[in-house]
């Protein structure tokens, strides 16, 4: 035989071989298949492994309690590892292949935006759990979202200054996408909100050592507190370095930090430290007339119990993202997209962990600035700042 | 008969007839989005496979001038109002002069010191990219316009499915016939020993800087491909571990062997969604590819089981 | 003044690990003409090794020697199951094996171990030390005197002993090496080992000031490996200048500069040495195989 032939004949075995895992993936199944892509693993790992425990553990009680409509929720998950390409790819598998009827995911705004216009052309609803202000503004017919956004949590801090006293601030960021977003958001909402942002310093994702920026800082004349915006180690070392360098102004991080591993990573540095964060993190310190009460109390309690690690807020994002598209579906009392998404965009009154959501027409995300609490750390626990 | 027993022409061949027939085999979008993802790696994959497999040079970097490519054709449309198509065709002479650029100190290094210098590249580059948040958006991404040909909105999987099998017939074909010229043949002998090379009058450092330029032009053309077809990019094209996984296609289709890069494209990009039960295992499954071929495997999946079909019969 | 002194501190107490990582690149350089890419997750091991046996319950000057043995012995695993077998590969396929662990032990890490960022109690309290208007943290010195300790008594194993002449021989001439019967298997595996148990070391001293988790090697190798061609690959002593240089550029980068791209200070400084000055600040020429 030739050579060619068996180049020809192991390209072929190849061909079948793709062929072959490409027939097998198909079933039938008359349930109501909703979809989620989260970064389960990667960086952004600790946004997405609770919001994929929140979603299957919830998934699993409304099924044992009859489900929807009669029907059960078959949940496809797949994980993005918090790449938005890779996130896109599974988002075209859900629609095309899986034949879901809404989505609830999305860790990150990056793996959001990229899978926003495959939804919009689909014309199936998808409710966001990533926290940049561009997935709802301008406002997409079928995207929605859960958690605040950055802007919001900037306002809140502002505002918290504001009633200290506060109006000159240094800021120090870190440059991944949710400090680089945040960081944007908060200088441009600085002036309205009547704060002077004296410095402006920057650290890498992966950066372990943040005191020649925080030095700087504190050489700044003027600088009553200091803001960092970022999530996962960045924050935690800003912390240690802030105490290392004895920096007496008040240290506000952001919602990014919001999970009792932050408090864990940054030890006895965090005293003082104050953060905008959902009414989650002190569900059983509210006063007993919250309205939000019972709703976080349930859910921290739930998830506890299940995985025997403490709650987060991005899990109560998974949580309400659930819960707005399952009252919407039986509202709307039909599986077809179209209506469920009118539906989920006549939320009303929905208590979620996030806070109170009312959603119309012009906004696809439905909270106000009530819904953040001001939580300070104290002894090691959240505390409500009255 | 006579071209297919060349077995270059024969590939080619078996090539176009693959693309032609896999849309009737594919039952729906999703896995036309994997096979054009397969396509778009492969087409990185013929360009680096002439660096590694034949001039015997690493990169750990081609995924910078990737998303370089991209950001190209996410860029210059967005803020420069530059026409999509022209921003890809400014994309890769751009790339290709950067490549020349950074080639000619680079390529002098050998072994372990290209492969750091280029890592290095690679993460300048992908810094580069996330940082300059006013001009691509930084670590979230941007969007990419739709690209237009004569008026022509490019959109749907079926359309990019020919577009992208196009580009990859074309490369092969250009990788192929640049391995048939003198070139090629220089580079063969530079792969077995450089200094035998050099003593034979071969233009060492021109020939690998020539491979170098070209690996990059394909990378930076398939990041543009892969740009305008997803529609939106983030600096993980550019970044470190994209690196890994395009080498580790070479690697695991062997080195060298055309045809089997495109194999080890297509494995390693289909994988992983087959797999997705799998998925915390996921990098410690390409970690094990990795040795594992370099140690058993070294002539790539391709090659070994071609001699081995070849040792059963005679 | 004050300001760059704490330049200073910061870039000396990240620029000794960065030191201790260069080190081990350069005993397996030594030894065997490989670069081992999987370097940054030795320094991963000690730490989450560390960690995790704390968390269930072991004394921590415990944990960290267990930390230290398990992690030696993954580095003689890599030896014996991955390098040995490729015996005769080439400088590129040598390469591909030695990321491809890095990556297979970082993808392992995340599922023994698990994906969440993790810390240690500093050693001698938090209580920052004052010096001259910059502060600087007991731990800070933990590091840095491991290192000191470390290089000292790296110098005396390579002077004093037998078996550290033998790798020092081998690395010479390794034909030779043989000839006069030193077991070059051996020395290799023994490198592999001590180069893992010097990066264990460092990732133990260093996580409760920098934290540890799954991922944390890659760009401690990168920096590192910056910092073991500044000072001239093979050359202990380089690998401590380079790494301390590497360390208080980045620092003082930060600080006077932009820390926007504190990262790229690493990799400017690899691609200047290798293009202006290929045998770094104080190494011997490289050696090349025809």
């Amino acid at each position: 035989m030739t050579r060619s032939f068996m180049g020809l004949r192991s390209v072929i075995a190849g061909a079948a071989l793709i062929a072959a895992t490409v027939s097998w993936a198909v079933e039938a199944a008359a349930d109501i298949k909703i979809g989620s892509v989260l970064a389960v693993t990667g960086r952004a790992s600790f946004l997405g492994d609770p919001e994929d425990k929140t979603l299957r553990m919830y998934v699993e009680r409304i099924n044992a309690a009859g489900g929807l409509l009669g029907q059960k929720i078959e949940l496809v998950v797949y994980d993005s590892a918090g790449d938005a390409a890779k996130a896109r790819t599974f988002a075209t598998r859900l629609i095309e292949e899986d034949g879901i009827i809404a989505m609830v995911g999305g860790s990150s705004t990056g793996e959001t935006m990229a899978m926003i216009p495959l939804f919009e052309e689909a014309k199936i609803p998808f409710i966001s759990l990533a926290g940049g202000i561009v997935i709802i503004e301008p406002v997409k017919p079928y995207t929605f979202k859960t958690p605040h956004t950055d802007r919001m949590a900037c306002q809140k801090i502002y505002g918290d200054m504001t009633a200290r006293g506060i109006s000159k601030i240094g800021l120090i960021s870190g440059s991944g996408g949710f400090g680089k977003s945040m960081r944007k958001q908060c200088l441009s909402a600085a002036k309205a909100n009547g704060i002077e942002v004296l410095a402006d310093e920057t650290y890498g994702p992966k950066d372990n050592d943040m005191t020649p920026q925080l030095t700087n800082i504190r050489n700044t004349a003027g600088v009553q507190a200091v803001l960092n915006p970022g999530f996962g180690q960045g924050p935690a070392i800003v912390t240690a370095n802030f105490k290392q360098l004895s920096i007496d102004v008040p240290l506000y991080q952001s919602h990014g930090v919001a999970s009792r591993k932050y408090i864990e990573l940054a030890g006895d540095a965090s005293e003082g430290v104050r953060l905008p964060a959902s009414a989650l993190l002190v569900a059983e310190n509210l006063p007993d007339d919250d309205p939000q009460k019972s709703i976080v109390v349930n859910y921290k309690k739930a998830y506890e119990a299940k995985w025997n690690e403490p709650v987060s807020t991005f899990g109560g994002h998974a949580y309400d993202g659930l819960f707005i598209l399952a009252e919407a579906i039986k509202r709307a009392n039909s599986l077809e997209p179209g209506k469920i998404r009118d539906e989920i965009e006549n939320t009303k009154g929905f208590m979620g962990t996030a806070g109170l959501v009312n959603m119309s027409a012009s906004d696809h995300l439905g909270l106000d600035l009530t819904a953040f609490r001001m939580l300070e750390i104290a002894k090691g626990e959240w505390t409500l700042v009255k | 008969m006579a071209a297919l027993r060349q077995p270059r022409t024969g590939g080619l061949l078996v090539l176009a007839a693959i693309i032609a027939v896999l849309p009737f085999l594919l039952p729906n979008a999703y896995y036309f989005d994997v096979v054009i993802l397969v396509g778009i790696n492969a087409l990185v994959v013929v360009g680096l496979n002439l660096l590694i497999g034949y001039a015997g040079q690493i990169s750990l970097g081609h995924a910078g001038f990737f998303g370089l490519g991209a950001y190209a054709s996410a860029v210059l449309p967005a803020r420069f109002d530059i026409p999509p198509l022209a921003a890809l065709v400014l994309g890769a002479i751009g790339v290709g002069l950067l490549a020349v650029v950074i080639g000619r100190p680079i390529l002098r290094l050998k072994g372990h010191y290209l492969a750091v210098a280029t890592l290095g590249m690679g993460l300048l580059i992908f810094m580069l990219l996330s940082n300059e948040q006013d001009l691509t958006g930084g670590p979230d991404g941007m969007a990419v316009q739709r690209l237009t040909i004569l008026g022509y909105k490019l959109h749907g999987v079926h359309t990019w499915y020919w577009i992208v099998g196009g580009a990859l017939l074309t490369g092969t074909w250009l990788a192929l016939n640049l391995i048939d010229s003198p070139t090629g043949r220089a580079l063969r002998a530079l792969h077995d020993s450089e200094i035998a090379a050099q003593v034979n009058g071969v233009d060492v450092v021109r020939h690998k800087l020539t491979v170098f330029v070209i690996s990059a032009v394909f990378a930076s053309l398939a990041g543009s491909l892969s740009a305008h077809y997803s529609g939106f990019i983030t600096p993980n094209s550019a970044g470190f571990l994209h690196s890994i996984e395009l080498v580790t296609m070479v690697v695991l289709g062997g080195m060298g062997s055309t045809f089997g890069g495109i194999v080890g494209a297509a494995v390693l990009t289909a994988l992983p969604q087959f797999l997705t039960v799998f998925h915390e295992y996921e990098h410690a499954a390409l970690g094990l590819i990795m040795m594992v071929c370099m140690i058993y495997l070294r002539d790539g999946l391709l090659p070994s089981l071609r001699q081995r079909l070849h040792w059963r019969r005679s | 003044m004050s300001e760059f002194l704490q330049f200073l501190f910061s870039g000396i107490t990240i620029g000794a690990v960065y030191a201790m990582v260069a080190l081990g690149f350069t005993i397996i350089y030594s030894a065997s003409d490989v670069i081992n890419f999987a370097q940054g997750e030795f320094v991963m091991l000690g730490g989450m090794c560390t960690v995790f046996l704390a968390a269930a319950g072991v004394p921590l000057p415990i944990a960290a020697l267990l930390a230290i043995v398990i992690t030696a012995g993954v580095g003689a695993a890599l030896c014996k199951l991955a390098i040995e077998q490729a015996r005769g590969a080439s400088v590129v396929a040598l390469i591909i094996i030695t990321i491809g662990a890095s990556v297979f032990l970082r993808g392992i890490a995340q599922v023994v171990f698990d994906k969440q960022l993790h810390r240690l109690p500093a050693f001698s309290g938090e209580q920052p030390i004052l010096i001259g208007g910059a502060t600087l943290l007991p731990q800070s010195l933990w590091v840095l005197g491991g290192a000191g300790v470390i290089v000292i008594a790296l110098h005396r194993f390579f002077r004093r002993t037998l078996f550290g002449k033998a790798i020092l021989a081998a690395a010479q001439n390794r034909q030779a090496a043989r000839l006069v019967g030193i077991n070059i298997n051996l020395v290799m595996l023994s490198s592999f080992a001590l180069s893992a148990a010097i990066g264990a070391l460092a990732g133990i001293l260093v996580t409760p000031i920098t934290l540890t988790s799954y991922d944390v090697g890659t760009m401690l190798a990168l920096k590192g490996f910056a910092a073991a061609m500044l000072g001239g690959m093979g050359n202990p002593v380089g690998a401590i200048v380079g790494g301390l240089l590497v360390g208080v550029a980045e620092a003082m980068g930060a600080g006077y500069i932009s820390s926007d791209y504190k990262d790229a200070a690493a990799f400017l400084i690899i691609l200047a040495v290798l293009s202006f000055l290929p045998q770094g600040l104080l190494g011997a020429r490289i050696r090349e195989r025809v």
